[in-house]
């Protein structure tokens, strides 16, 4: 009786660290070989010289980092950021009062609000920017609606309405599960005590809500940020972002390392965003 | 009651701005004329040049062959690391590893996995693809799976394992079609990422193959014809019909799992609300 009350534990332990290994190995052999080793690779070409035809000498060099200090390519990173941010200003300003009234809706119709604000977000997200060319371009929809000729294609600002299209619905996502989760009671007591509406706003819903918007705002900005294909399609040649010099550098130029020394960049100010976001988050 | 109106404006907003351009795309696909631009009439030819289109055919199947393919690796490997992580250990870092491919850019992976199939000199192809869709999909199976992890209480499994079964049995009898509906919308979103995926694919497949959407892509830098929006109509429906397919489909699976046993009501919420929120908590973490 006691070696078997004793034996037990014992080898339900073994029995956990065998259950451990076949659970987790699989997966993290995958994650090992395809995302830690070619992220390693990614970092450690940042140090390296370009090959003369494409691929990487393994001789130490800083002249990445200097080439990416130049305000050309600085330059495009900070209109990269600039695109980005504005694009999720935007998406906030427009997702927060569609989410508030989404949540305010009667059960069946939350649904359906909710599925037509992510059905769009389903679809090929290659069409989804090229509707944009049948609606902005010269003899397009709004032109000839408007009876204009006006350059609606190829400038910042076009570049900025394909991002919204696409990303939009990841801004109204999270901020609809935030004020979801709100207790309406909350802002009852505000009202009571006398506070106007725009006040129970301020004081109330969006500081509740703060972690939401945090969230909506970098589900929105990381995939802008990086983008190369909407600045390609509706962006013309004029505008590029780091997403295009890092696509060029792997594509076309064939400079390998100072491609990985943009992503680098990219990660950076992402990893970034993320501090800050915890920061905010954490003092909401 | 005056200023709740004025809300309504970004709200109606939202659904137009989301909704105006499909619509435009799709009565462009029934064009009779040559241009993409100013509609002529009604005619059904830009769906005949479509089915002729061998490039788009072709297309269409390596799509389908990696979406399938890069389901069951991400499906399998994912529904595995998902339990692996909630019941065998501690780790965090393990933790934020495993959601990693999910929250990363793109681009950053797609560079890092051409760097290292250049490396290992592997030949891109659709098996290339494959291999990388895998990776990202795995980590939105592990996301899916685990809301459905956390939150489900062990007790069955305990009770399983108190009643003589041993491991694997218990894997396969309890845990398994517990999570049954987790690792099905994991799956399905799998696919669809897969479906829909342009920016790793462009990067890792070489020369030789092309998916969908990287032929959607060409299409449009050679310029505009009425046969995309043909293309685009089908493939809206197509998605159109999938997404309000698996709506139901999660109510019916709710349905019947708030009748099973041991499953917490806390743990069923909307499946998609449920996904969401957690991955985004996920990201936040990180």
């Amino acid at each position: 009786m006691k070696s078997e009350v004793k034996a037990r534990p014992v080898s339900r332990s073994r029995g956990r660290r065998l259950g451990a290994f076949v659970f987790l190995s699989p997966g993290v052999v995958y994650l090992t070989v395809l995302l830690l080793v070619p992220l390693a690779l990614v970092l450690s070409n940042t140090v390296f010289r370009r090959g003369r035809f494409g691929g990487v000498v393994y001789e130490f060099t800083v002249e990445n980092f200097e080439r990416l200090a130049d305000p050309l390519y600085l330059g495009v990173v900070a209109n990269s950021v600039k695109i980005a941010a504005i694009t999720t200003l935007i998406a906030l300003l427009i997702g927060y009062p569609t989410a508030y009234l989404i949540a305010q809706l009667p059960g069946k119709w939350k649904t359906v609000a909710l599925v037509a604000i992510v059905l769009p977000f389903w679809t090929n997200f290659i069409i989804r920017v090229y509707a944009w060319i049948i609606l902005l371009s010269g003899p397009g929809l709004i032109n000839s609606v408007l009876g204009t000729k006006l350059e609606l294609l190829y400038n910042q600002g076009t570049i900025v309405t394909g991002l919204l299209y696409s990303y939009l619905p990841l801004m109204v996502l999270p901020l609809y599960a935030a004020i979801e989760r709100l207790d309406p009671q909350l802002r009852e007591a505000s009202a009571n005590l006398g506070a106007s509406a725009f006040t129970t706003f301020r004081k109330v819903t969006l500081p509740l809500t703060v972690p939401g918007v945090m969230t909506g705002c970098l589900f929105v900005f990381v995939p802008s940020f990086g983008n190369f294909v909407i600045p390609e399609i509706l962006g013309g040649s004029k505008s590029i972002m780091v997403g295009n010099l890092i696509r060029d550098q792997f594509l076309k130029a064939r400079d390998w390392p100072f491609g990985s020394t943009l992503a680098l960049a990219i990660i950076a100010v992402l990893v970034l965003l993320l501090l800050v976001q915890a920061w905010v988050t954490r003092r909401a | 009651m005056r200023r709740a109106r004025l809300l309504y404006v970004p709200f109606w907003g939202t659904y137009v701005f989301l909704y105006l351009p499909i619509a435009v795309l799709v009565v462009m696909s029934f064009n009779s004329g040559e241009s993409a631009y100013t509609y002529e009439g009604f005619s059904l030819k830009w769906y005949g040049e479509l089915a002729r289109d061998e490039r788009v055919l072709d297309g269409l199947v390596n799509t389908l062959i990696v979406a399938a393919g890069s389901t069951v690796i991400a499906t399998v490997l994912g529904t595995l690391l998902a339990v692996g992580l909630a019941r065998h250990t501690r780790s965090r870092t393990l933790d934020a590893i495993a959601l990693m491919p999910a929250v990363l850019p793109d681009l950053v992976l797609a560079i890092g996995l051409l760097l290292f199939y250049g490396v290992i000199q592997l030949t891109l192809g659709l098996y290339s693809v494959v291999l990388a869709h895998g990776l990202f999909s795995m980590a939105f199976v592990a996301a899916v799976v685990r809301t459905r992890l956390t939150g489900s209480d062990t007790s069955l499994e305990e009770a399983s394992r108190d009643l003589g079964a041993g491991p694997v049995q218990t894997f396969l009898r309890i845990t398994l079609p517990q999570l049954m509906p987790g690792i099905v919308a994991g799956a399905l979103l799998a696919f669809t990422l897969s479906l829909d995926e342009f920016v790793i694919a462009f990067f890792t497949i070489g020369n030789t193959e092309q998916t969908l959407p990287i032929v959607i892509y060409s299409m449009i830098r050679f310029g505009v014809t009425p046969e995309i929006n043909a293309l685009a109509a089908i493939l809206l429906l197509v998605s159109f019909t999938a997404v309000i397919a698996g709506q139901r489909l999660t109510k019916i699976g709710e349905r019947e799992s708030n009748r099973t046993p041991g499953a917490p009501r806390e743990a069923i919420k909307v499946q998609g609300e449920a996904d969401s929120t957690d991955v985004g908590e996920k990201r936040a973490e990180n």
